[in-house]
């Protein structure tokens, strides 16, 4: 395999996104758990714009690292966490094996599937794709589901302020 | 640059997702993990788009339907978490019980 800009950018972003993740897990302080969590997803667009789709990398940028992010960190500031080593209940080894355990074997079944039966490659050079071939697709082909999810991300917008209101009664 | 290499990168995703699921406490932890597995089934999909037998801009689409549902599922998700906070005081999500029979 010959060592090229793309699988330096390739290692570099995955290595960045596989780190974030790990600390998201690994760190106690929530909050920063959730710029951890910002920084992989961040990264996350880099490996998109090493598969040309920069439209979708720039999404992602907004709506992941922009939208979620906020929202997360809204979710954080308005809810009370424990800090201290002594308010936390102790952690439960058992459990926690025996998820990695699972997680783990998962892991292998799926790496095992992906490099003992790759995917049959035609020789089909893939073509450029641009931003005006995906709005096209999106326009033509897939406008229903289009206007579908714009009615499901009304009904979650107010879904969202319906379930958050606080009640009067109360 | 071949397709294994990014379907390896979902996958060591999507397990450390499933491992942060399982095993943290948080409900707002819980969540950030679920946001983390979704993103990583995006990677499958943009990368199926490119290198898949038969290359397609279908998979960028499904990609952007798929961040529009994450982003209704954080938003509806939090707004849940808000009300059982209210409810019950905490984010723990062992305290969520109320469902037990």
């Amino acid at each position: 395999m010959n060592i090229d800009g793309e699988l330096i950018a390739f290692f570099v972003f995955s290595l960045l996104a596989i780190g974030g993740a790990v600390f998201m897990i690994n760190l106690t302080r929530v909050m920063h758990m959730a710029l951890a969590l910002a920084f992989a997803l961040l990264s996350l667009a880099g490996i998109y714009i090493l598969l040309e789709a920069p439209f979708l990398a720039v999404m992602h940028i907004m709506i992941y690292t922009g939208a979620v992010s906020v929202i997360m960190i809204f979710g954080i500031m308005l809810t009370k966490h424990k800090v201290d080593a002594h308010e936390l209940e102790p952690p439960r080894f058992g459990f926690n094996l025996l998820s990695l355990l699972g997680t783990g074997l998962l892991f292998a079944i799926i790496m095992w599937v992906i490099y003992q039966f790759p995917f049959v490659t035609t020789g089909v050079e893939s073509p450029a794709f641009k931003v005006q071939d995906l709005g096209a697709e999106l326009f033509k082909q897939y406008m229903i589901p289009f206007e579908i999810a714009s009615i499901l991300l009304l009904a979650a917008l107010i879904g969202a302020i319906v379930l958050a209101r606080r009640e009067e009664n109360e | 640059m071949n397709l294994a290499s990014f379907l390896a990168l979902a996958a060591i995703l999507f397990c450390i997702g499933l491992y942060g699921v399982m095993t943290k406490r948080n409900a707002v932890i819980v969540l950030f993990s679920v946001e983390l597995m979704l993103n990583a089934t995006n990677i499958n999909l943009v990368a199926f788009s490119k290198y898949g037998v038969i290359p397609s801009i279908t998979g960028q689409v499904f990609t952007l339907f798929s961040l529009v549902i994450a982003a209704a599922e954080a938003a509806v998700g939090l707004a849940i978490l808000m009300a059982l906070y209210r409810k019950k005081g905490t984010v723990e999500a062992d305290k969520y019980n109320s469902l037990k029979g």
